[in-house]
């Protein structure tokens, strides 16, 4: 059927603009599903071999301190396969290219071979002696954030002692895939770092001879993690167990998997409202055609062509247009997948990122794009097959209109002749009309959606660094102090307030649900460190029992008033009962805050400090922090200025892209749904519209009746878009949720007038090209044709 | 994919033009009923209509418009059912037949000529001719049609750089490239002035006489039917006339 296909083809050519139009949507929607499908199979191929190779345990515990036989013991429990046992201890780091202390985790290895579990892929150098204390292996982005290479050095204060450590080696660990430290945001490879060394001397300096305090497990096969947690928590409970969890649980895996789930939901989501849109051009498109093609379709009924034959034709035309789009959408979706995984790279340690396209994403691709089509060219086709081919033979009779209540409409406000013809026009095609008025308001909300986006995430910013979190700089003790310990941080150098506070490891408790949190202890009415309702603003501290997070008591299923059971993992660690005073509806995620004095008394302790947070002068900023580096308590210093700036960079390396494509993408849909609105109202109009240029109407009236019904459909899709981008935003606000924040939802004007802009915008652009034909409508040539 | 043995003479060559009252009947017609119902009203296209056309015969059918001729040229070639009444072709019936039967009948055995061409506008006139060489059974090679209707010269033009005449010849060029054994014209000048009909006619009789296609051509004009085997008269919906013409007159002796 070679001529049939050249007509395909020819037709195509011939309305080029539309097919380009419908591909460009189809190419998006494409692109963003394979790059997301491509990004998530290349991630999850990754962490797969990674864990594999490295040997990524399943359960994980720390220990204040537990004899080395424990082990062996754990390593014998039902479901086990194997166990190991470290010592871990947070310590303070002195790198010479910064002035205040980095955070870094010093982790043994085992006396003879390389770890069982864990284990560390070395990038360069060798493996350290097991009997040097002065040698480490440094994990490789602290070591790329700083460029230290083989045979530099970085003190470690351990013990309050300054130790020069040599870097042997550099490199990776399935542990540390996204290193982040404790109550950070981002991971920031400058001030947190990990450094593996030999066990004897680790153990040595923190009083660990003959024990150990962090210890790893491998599963057998097909176990599931639960049994073998509770069993592993009784066995460690003597010895100060602050709780086993499962891989799920682990901060780099839970950061990890958190991010392919996004990326699998938002693979599908997203790709198929473009794909829909899509479908709906592609609809309106191939119906108008077949409308048109009327007497060449009968024609070639009479020929003897059959219904298989030209439903299959317009089929191709709706696949012609998406395999185009799909072309240039998987060719963008390679590029974007390649540019997503680059930045994952820099937020996640892998040995080696594999750039996965399986055929399955293509097919994918591909398979999905070519039910788009055929969902688009279904009613076309139906209306071919449809089509008699001796009632095609006659010209179609006069569209039917009917008065409506549009109209009722126009005669009440006297609209004039060239109203009545627009509206009559848009209520004869009712669905469409609607469909159209949709399809722009999806536009318009994916710009509210992407650029409210942006406003959430600097309100988010606002709100942690100006109202919530005030301190300059936040400090930890590697254990709980007196308040003392405290009160002479004021008298380090430049200190100008101080608010102690208390963390306790829990384990809260409200019938069958549970979960593991820092209870954080802060003043009764803190000035610093505050917790905010995003309601009430800034609130101030029940005088006793717990405040919890409105995302932790929902993930306990309380309210206030409730009584639940909080399983202290430190210490004596007593199970105690405990109200909840209060929810509060706040921007982090779970998180449980009690009075400190109120939480002292619940533990019958006095002064108890776990940190504290600082007000600092500027000018003593570095003599304070080589201060702070010398103090042997303080395991951790954190600063704002530090997070401030890993935030500012986590936003303009992501933002602008992000906001970059997000108007590319909803002037795609705009453009594609309303330059292809105009196209057809032209098409159908030409002959009414050249006739009234006969009957003396100037080219501007005539313009005026097309782009009014544009204006028209766009002044309705603009506030629907609001509406919808809303709901995308709130949508996108619960989906992006973690339990560390949560994104508040900001109203501001500023992003409905950039969705309205760019919507007008990709109405005028429409409106200028289908004036130009109109201008060029051949007046004789029109009123010929039979239409 | 054959709608069955075709009637009269299997291949054009051996066909007789003229008067041919020996020649078997291509299309036997008893009692022939269309109504359309239009809501409430009922309209009467055809009220019994018993007609028999014989292969290789030039038949003309005359009549008022609104009067059933294109119901009934519909009907026979194919791309419409009747209410009820007998069609057969040959030994097929075409009543009650289904759309795949159709289809064939139309692809093996008539040939179409519309009163506004109804060409492929996005293909060429070889094209467009090529689109029935490439599904028929017997086809001639879209050249050859052509140049049966002398438009040998504007193989590769497109219909919109053609005349009307040209595309009604382009027309009928595909209408005979299968070679069909009718050749159903439904007012085939009606668009085209008096001088570019004749030319039109003439590749129609050429045909004709040369292939002996048994062929009908609707018209409401009277002055053409003298270039026929026999004319048809109809009115309401019924034959209401037949005429023989024992002599076949010229075309260039044809005024209207
Ligand atoms: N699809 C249809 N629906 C309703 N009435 C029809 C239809 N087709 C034809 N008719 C009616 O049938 C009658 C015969 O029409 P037609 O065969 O086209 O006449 P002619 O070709 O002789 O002008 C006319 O009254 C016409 O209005
Ligand atoms: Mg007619």
């Amino acid at each position: 059927m070679r001529a049939l296909q050249r007509k395909l083809l020819r037709d195509l050519w011939a309305q080029r603009s539309q097919v380009l139009a419908i591909a460009a949507v189809v190419a998006t929607g494409i692109c963003l599903l394979f790059a997301a499908r491509s990004t998530f199979g290349s991630l999850q191929h990754t962490q797969d071999e990674y864990y594999e190779q490295g040997r990524f345990a399943d359960v994980f515990a720390s220990i204040k301190r537990a004899p080395w036989w424990v082990a062996e013991r754990a390593a014998e429990l039902d479901g086990v396969a194997q166990a190991q046992a470290r010592v871990v201890v947070a310590v303070n780091l002195d790198v010479a290219d910064m002035e205040e202390p980095s955070r870094g985790l010093l982790i043994s290895l085992p006396d003879r071979g390389e770890p069982v579990l864990n284990r560390v892929l070395l990038d360069s150098g060798r493996w350290v002696d097991p009997l040097r204390d002065d040698e480490a292996i440094l994990s490789l982005k602290f070591a790329e954030a700083h460029g230290l290479e083989v045979g530099d050095h970085v003190v470690a204060v351990i013990n309050g002692r300054r130790k020069r450590l040599e870097a042997v080696g550099i490199g990776q660990s399935p542990e540390y895939v996204y290193a982040i430290s404790g109550g950070d945001l981002f991971p920031d490879p400058r001030r947190f770092g990990v450094l593996w060394m030999a066990r004897r001397p680790l153990a040595s300096a923190f009083d660990m001879e003959g024990g150990f305090n962090d210890l790893s497990l491998r599963l057998l096969p097909d176990v599931q993690p639960q049994g073998v947690i509770a069993e592993l928590d009784r066995l460690l409970e003597p010895y100060g167990g602050l709780g086993a969890i499962p891989r799920s649980q682990q901060t780099s895996h839970w950061y990890l998997t958190n991010e392919l789930t996004q990326l699998e939901s938002t693979g599908y989501v997203v790709p198929l409202l473009f794909l829909t849109v899509a479908a709906f051009l592609l609809n309106v498109v191939l119906v108008r055609l077949v409308a048109a093609q009327r007497e060449q379709i009968a024609a070639l009924k009479a020929l003897g062509y059959s219904n298989r034959a030209i439903g299959l034709h317009y089929v191709q035309w709706g696949l012609g247009v998406s395999a185009l789009g799909a072309a240039l959408g998987l060719l963008g979706g390679i590029w974007m997948s390649r540019s997503w995984l680059a930045t994952y790279e820099t937020y996640f340690s892998f040995p080696r990122l594999i750039h996965q396209m399986s055929w399955n994403d293509f097919a994918q691709a591909a398979g999905v794009s070519v039910v788009a089509s055929m969902v688009g060219a279904l009613g076309a086709v139906r209306a071919a097959v449809r089509l008699a081919p001796a009632e095609a033979m006659r010209p179609a009779p006069p569209a039917t209109y009917r008065q409506t209540a549009l109209e009722r409409l126009a005669e009440w406000l006297q609209a004039s002749v060239a109203w009545r013809i627009i509206l009559r026009n848009l209520a004869r095609r009712p669905v469409r009309s609607l469909l159209s008025v949709v399809g722009i308001a999806f536009a318009g909300a994916t710009l509210v959606l992407g650029s409210s986006l942006v406003s959430s995430i600097t309100e988010l910013a606002a709100v942690l660094f100006d109202r919530m979190q005030r301190q300059d700089v936040m400090v930890t003790f590697n254990e709980p102090a007196s308040s003392s310990s405290a009160f002479e941080l004021t008298s380090l150098p430049g200190v100008r307030s101080m608010e102690p506070i208390r963390t306790v490891p829990a384990r809260l408790r409200s019938g069958a649900r549970s979960r593991q949190v820092g209870v954080l202890g802060m003043v009764a009415d803190p000035r610093l460190w505050r917790v905010l309702d995003s309601e009430r603003g800034a609130v101030a501290m029940p005088a006793e029992g717990l405040m919890l997070s409105s995302m932790l008591a929902e993930i306990l299923g309380v309210r206030a008033g409730d009584r639940v059971e909080m399983e202290v993992l430190e210490g004596r660690r007593p199970v105690l009962g405990v109200d909840v005073a209060s929810v509060v509806d706040d921007y982090v995620g779970a998180s449980a805050y009690m009075e400190i004095e109120a939480l002292r008394r619940l533990l019958g302790e006095q002064g108890t400090t776990s940190g504290a947070v600082l007000t600092i002068d500027p000018l003593a900023e570095s003599e304070l922090y080589a201060a702070l580096k010398r103090t042997p308590r303080v395991a951790g210093v954190a600063l704002r200025s530090a997070t401030i700036e890993n935030f500012e960079t986590f936003l303009s390396d992501n933002i602008g892209s992000m906001m970059f494509a997000n108007l590319l993408f909803a002037f795609v849909i705009a453009f594609g749904v309303i330059y292809n609105t105009a196209r057809i109202s032209l098409a159908e109009r030409a002959r009414e519209l050249a006739s009234l240029r006969v009957l003396g109407f100037r080219r501007s009236e005539i313009s005026g009746i097309l782009l009014g019904e544009l204006g028209l459909l766009t002044a309705a899709g603009i506030p629907l878009g609001f509406g919808l981008g809303v709901l995308f935003v709130l949508w996108a606000v619960r989906a992006f949720e973690t339990e560390l924040y949560r994104i508040p939802y900001v109203f501001d004007t500023r992003t409905f007038v950039i969705s309205a802009v760019a919507v007008v915008g990709s109405m005028v652009v429409s409106a200028l090209v289908v004036r130009r034909r109109l201008h060029e409508l051949d007046l004789v040539a029109v009123l010929k044709s039979r239409e | 994919m054959s709608a069955g043995p075709a009637p009269g003479s299997s291949q054009p060559a051996d066909a007789v033009a003229g008067s041919g009252g020996a020649a078997p009947p291509v299309f036997r017609v008893r009692d022939l009923r269309k109504v359309y119902e239009m809501g409430e009203v009922q309209v009467h296209a055809l009220r019994g209509v018993d007609l028999e056309i014989l292969a290789g015969e030039m038949l003309v059918l005359l009549g008022p418009s609104g009067s059933g001729k294109s119901t009934l040229l519909n009907i026979l070639g194919g791309l419409d059912l009747p209410t009820s009444g007998s069609v057969e072709y040959g030994e097929r019936r075409l009543d009650g037949a289904d759309e795949a039967l159709l289809t064939r009948f139309r692809r093996e055995h008539v040939g179409f000529v519309f009163q506004f061409y109804n060409l492929i506008p996005s293909l060429t006139a070889r094209e467009n001719v090529a689109l029935v060489t490439e599904i028929a059974r017997y086809p001639m090679r879209p050249e050859e049609a052509l140049t049966m209707v002398r438009l040998q010269d504007r193989l590769d033009h497109f219909p919109s750089q053609l005349s009307g005449g040209e595309q009604q010849r382009v027309a009928i060029a595909r209408a005979i490239a299968k070679r069909p054994q009718v050749l159903l014209c439904d007012e085939p000048t009606g668009a085209l002035d008096v001088e570019t009909g004749i030319v039109v006619l003439e590749a129609l009789e050429r045909v004709n006489r040369e292939l002996g296609t048994a062929t009908v051509v609707i018209t409401h004009n009277a002055a053409i039917a003298d270039f026929a085997d026999r004319v048809l008269s109809m009115a309401n919906g019924e034959l209401v006339g037949e005429r023989r013409n024992e002599t076949r007159r010229p075309l260039s002796e044809i005024h209207w």
